[in-house]
């Protein structure tokens, strides 16, 4: 059921989380704790298929004791927050100047060629996506891509080919650990 | 207390006033317009940047002009302070340019908007805007959604003033819409459709500077200028609403019921849902008197108001003052008397 | 070879942990701290002239004393780690490899600061610079720097990490706050500012990663030894992120008394142009700062040096100068179109405003919508005009200096690079490839410009 939609009662926080949630709590003084929901918003994305539905989005907010608005209000205002299913795996290019200057636009048409999807789709089998997002702070190693927690810097449509084979190949790891 | 200067017009104030509401208090043409800031909610202002103005003297103690315009509605006076709003071509200028950007996305629907003549935006169009539009990119929609059967949501028309998440925030026990997304994708919204339902939620349609959010019990029933407003009271049972309204009628017909609103198109105190959207009967209300409006403003049109220059005429008073006999014969009848009939 | 306070040691394998960075003299700066008073603290860094490596370069010893102890609230330190500027990338480069001198700098400033609760606010994408602080962050617990009765002196601090989720306008001071408190960033109207009211209402100071990076040497070997390095007002080291077409892109510490020219071309720093191909611009401060034209890059309009300065790069005004800012050091060859840099950095504007103002709200995304015609061969010479009056518009009448941000760039490129806009309008076909300046650099067409033909056609 990777992109299916998340039924309200499928909502379940593991314990891991919520033991992460509970040590993120504490970091805040009391009458606070909602200063957690940045923070928080990115583990409970990260154990949801990497989206934020609605019946989830109101679970955050019951942990957190804050209204289910305020939490839409946040999860829209951020581009990290994925309103929508995506793929697996989701290439972020960096399109800002730098980038640029160094040839991402044509990395970018390169990949959607080869994964055969348009920007921002995702290709048939749920694996793949390319994005473009603005500056990523890598801009002295440009052209670079962001997939998961981590960058691919230094690009070039060999090291692209081989970073899309290791995915098929599972090799790619998405998370830094807590 | 600190002296302000604002147009040339000085006035001491408490400290800690903000420019707008000096300006306010000495009255006229030099008070700035105001499209976000709201006196009755805490916090509003800063954000639709038409009422910046020109500090060409900081005070007293540091006379230097302030290098930019400043919003007067968040910025305090100090003593001394000399305030360019009218007379400063910049802030003239700059003026213009934020009335073109509140413009460029607004859809100019006002044929069919109930806001219309009554619209503060129109005001400062009328005001401040040009003739045409330098914009040539399709303006900015919005998908519809349903906020419930009393309130009608236009987000095309927002110029995103965020009173109403003030109003839902101050005054309603929950907020249950809020602002999404960002930048020009902001949006006013509950994200999924839902009612928002409270008992002072339609407060958030007077406090609207524009036709976002219109009553949907008067949706298209009538153009506001072929209204008459009156000032009317009845017993309300809500603690926090003193059932003082204005009915807006046509004939003997009450066509919407508003709250009271001052000079600054602010209501006077936020009035309950049953008042408003609930007694659309004669029967309800008691009927105080006419509403002032400003001379100007497209709802006197009506003309039924027209207030003509004052003359005296004492003749009944000079002549026949204490003699009743006279006045017998005349058959003239005392003011106070007829005042009692 | 210039001085290294920041970068001394960041080769050293292992100095992303504890151990390491303990035995090349790490916290001792907190245990000298804690000896002092935090005025006297306040008074050293005051000496240095440091100023905030943010972008604004405000005197940080002056930042500092503005914080409100009267009230006897409680007062917090953050540390601005959002860094989003494009062309800027130092922040993330010190984090992820010498994490605990921005440990060692938080617990001394918040000594300082006298602040009992601090935070460091990281941008969302830096997920993994993230837990390599919260990593260090731990280990600084576990050795007692942190905490209860840090080092048996009665102070207490806690120290946390906490991260962003993707916009630019967080690092904007106000709209970090408003972040940190898990709200919108929307930035706050100011006055009042957050040195009386800031995170939870408290007392709050906020400062960029390298600024508090700076703060352990300063109270080591004083503010003197520090205003030592640099001229005039620049004191001491900078970090420069370069990046754009030269040959060794990357982060250098430089003194503030180098040359610019010195700092391009020679080897030791950023070693020429990549591929060898002339200098057209440069951005030397982060996009926010008006680009240069090469002619006034190296030379200021008064025909001086240009020197890395805060007060060199600013000569001449926006006129001929530009802004050290965040030192984002981008360099452009001449087969960039500067109106396609425009759109581009339009763009990012247009994405990463927050909407709560009108005329950023409205004029960020009309500039770029104009900027996308004029790059696409569907602009006009009134267009041009326009864009210059859509910019004067929005600079200065905004909450926040993004509305500046998103200003200058588009003014800067109109001032110096006008004939390329008019290129776009007049010869809509030749630029319809957007190589068109690798295939045919403006040298070659500008003959184009100018004549009589040209006009005609």
């Amino acid at each position: 059921m990777a992109l299916a939609e998340v039924k309200p009662e499928q909502v379940v926080f593991s314990e891991k989380l919520m033991k992460r949630i509970e040590e993120l709590k504490s970091h805040f003084p009391d009458g606070k704790k909602k200063s957690a929901l940045i923070t928080v918003l990115h583990e409970v994305q990260d154990e949801h298929q990497d989206w934020l539905s609605v019946p989830v989005m109101d679970k955050v907010a019951e942990v957190l004791g804050i209204k289910p608005i305020e939490v839409y209000e946040v999860v829209t205002f951020y581009s990290m927050y994925n309103q929508k299913p995506v793929g697996k795996y989701v290439f972020e290019f960096c399109r800002t100047s730098c980038c640029a200057t160094r040839g991402v636009e044509d990395l970018m048409e390169y990949t959607c060629q080869k994964l055969g999807v348009g920007m921002n789709e995702v290709t048939p089998d749920g694996m793949f996506q390319v994005k473009g997002v603005e500056c990523l702070g890598a801009c002295g190693y440009a052209p670079m891509l962001q997939l998961g927690d981590f960058y691919h810097e230094f690009l070039t449509k060999e090291k692209m080919d081989a970073l899309i084979e290791d995915c098929r190949a599972g090799k790619v790891e998405k998370l830094s650990k807590v | 207390m600190p002296k302000v200067t604002i147009d040339g017009v000085s006035i001491e104030v408490e400290a800690g006033t903000t420019i707008l509401n000096a300006a306010r208090q000495i009255g006229g043409d030099l008070v700035p317009p105001a499209m976000c800031y709201y006196s009755k909610l805490k916090g509003s202002g800063g954000k639709c940047r038409v009422c910046l103005v020109e500090i060409s003297k900081g005070s007293e103690a540091n006379p230097n002009p302030m290098p930019k315009l400043q919003a007067s509605c968040c910025t305090p006076i100090a003593d001394g302070m000399e305030v360019k709003n009218m007379t400063s071509q910049k802030v003239q200028d700059m003026r213009k340019g934020v009335v073109e950007f509140l413009l460029i996305n607004h859809p100019l629907d006002c044929p069919i908007c109930d806001q219309a003549g009554e619209c503060d935006l129109q005001n400062l169009g009328f005001d401040y805007g040009a003739q045409t539009t330098r914009y040539q990119e399709g303006r900015r929609t919005f998908d519809r959604i349903d906020i419930g059967d009393k309130i009608q949501l236009h987000m095309n028309r927002c110029i995103l003033c965020y009173r109403c998440t003030y109003v839902a925030d101050q005054l309603t026990p929950h907020r249950d819409h809020g602002v999404l997304n960002r930048g020009d994708a902001s949006e006013i919204s509950t994200y999924i459709s839902h009612a928002i339902d409270n008992d002072f939620s339609g407060n958030m349609i007077d406090v609207c500077p524009v036709g976002a959010l219109t009553d949907k019990t008067f949706r298209f029933k009538s153009r506001v200028w072929f209204l008459k407003p009156y000032r009317a009271h009845r017993q309300c049972s809500h603690e926090k609403c003193n059932g003082q309204v204005d009915v807006w009628m046509f004939g003997n017909e009450i066509y919407r019921v508003t709250a009271r609103k001052d000079d600054y198109h602010e209501v006077e105190s936020f009035i309950c849902n049953e008042c408003r959207f609930d007694h659309k009967n004669n029967a309800d209300w008691t009927i105080e008197g006419p509403r002032k409006l400003e001379k100007w403003s497209v709802i006197n049109q009506g003309k039924y108001m027209k207030r003509t220059a004052e003359v005296n005429i004492d003749t009944e008073k000079a002549l026949l003052l204490g003699r009743n006999e006279d006045r017998k014969r005349l058959s003239m009848v005392a003011p106070e008397e007829a005042k009692k009939k | 070879m210039g001085r290294k306070i920041l970068t001394e040691h960041i080769n050293v394998p292992g100095i992303q942990g504890y151990e390491v960075y303990r035995q090349h003299g790490g916290y001792r700066s907190v245990e000298k701290a804690l000896k002092m008073t935090p005025n006297d603290i306040v008074e050293e860094v005051k000496k240095s002239g440091l100023r905030g490596r943010g972008g604004a370069g405000f005197p940080t010893g002056m930042k500092w004393s503005f914080i409100d102890k009267k009230s006897g609230r409680p007062r917090h330190l953050v540390c601005n780690a959002d860094e989003s500027e494009p062309g800027t990338f130092k922040d993330r480069y010190m984090m992820e490899k010498i994490p605990h001198l921005l440990v060692e700098g938080m617990i001394t400033s918040s000594i300082a600061l006298e602040a009992n609760l601090s935070y460091i606010y990281i941008r969302g994408e830096y997920m993994w610079v993230y837990r390599i602080l919260e990593r260090a962050i731990n280990e600084a617990y576990a050795k007692g720097w942190l905490g209860k009765n840090i080092q048996g002196s009665g102070y207490d601090l806690d120290l946390y990490v906490t991260c962003g989720a993707g916009a630019y306008i967080c690092g904007e001071e106000t709209a970090l706050i408003e972040s940190l408190e898990g709200k919108r960033g929307n930035p706050r109207i100011k006055p009042p500012f957050p040195a009386v009211v800031g995170l939870y209402g408290n007392p709050t100071v906020v400062n960029n990663v390298e600024t508090i990076m700076d703060i352990p040497w300063i109270v080591m070997n004083g503010g003197d030894e520090f205003a030592k390095i640099g001229i005039g007002k620049s004191t001491g080291t900078k970090l420069i992120s370069a990046s754009g077409h030269i040959r060794k892109p990357g982060v250098y510490e430089i003194d503030l008394s180098i040359s610019v020219e010195e700092f391009v071309m020679s080897d030791e720093y950023l070693g020429g142009m990549y591929s060898d191909r002339p200098l057209k611009a440069c951005v030397p401060g982060g996009s926010s700062v008006p680009i240069l034209p090469a002619e006034l890059l190296f030379k200021t309009a008064k025909g001086e040096q240009r020197m890395m300065t805060y007060e060199s790069m600013s000569d001449g005004g926006f006129a001929t100068g530009s802004m050290i800012g965040s030192g984002g050091f981008i360099i452009y060859d001449d087969t960039t179109c500067v109106v396609r840099n425009t759109w581009n950095f339009s763009r990012f504007y247009h994405h990463e405003s927050c909407g709560q103002c009108s005329p950023c709200r409205e004029g960020t995304g009309w500039m770029e919508k104009i900027l996308y015609r004029l790059e696409h061969g569907y602009g006009s010479q009134e267009d041009i005009d326009l864009l210059w009056d859509i910019q004067r518009k929005i600079e200065g009448n905004t909450i926040c200096p993004l509305g500046d941000a998103a200003a200058w760039p588009v003014a800067a490129a109109i001032r110096h690079f006008r004939h390329e806009f008019e290129y776009h309008v007049r010869y809509p076909e030749k630029i319809k490839d957007r190589k068109h300046f690798e295939y045919e650099p403006w040298e070659k067409v500008k003959h184009l410009m100018g004549t009589k033909e040209a006009v005609a056609v």
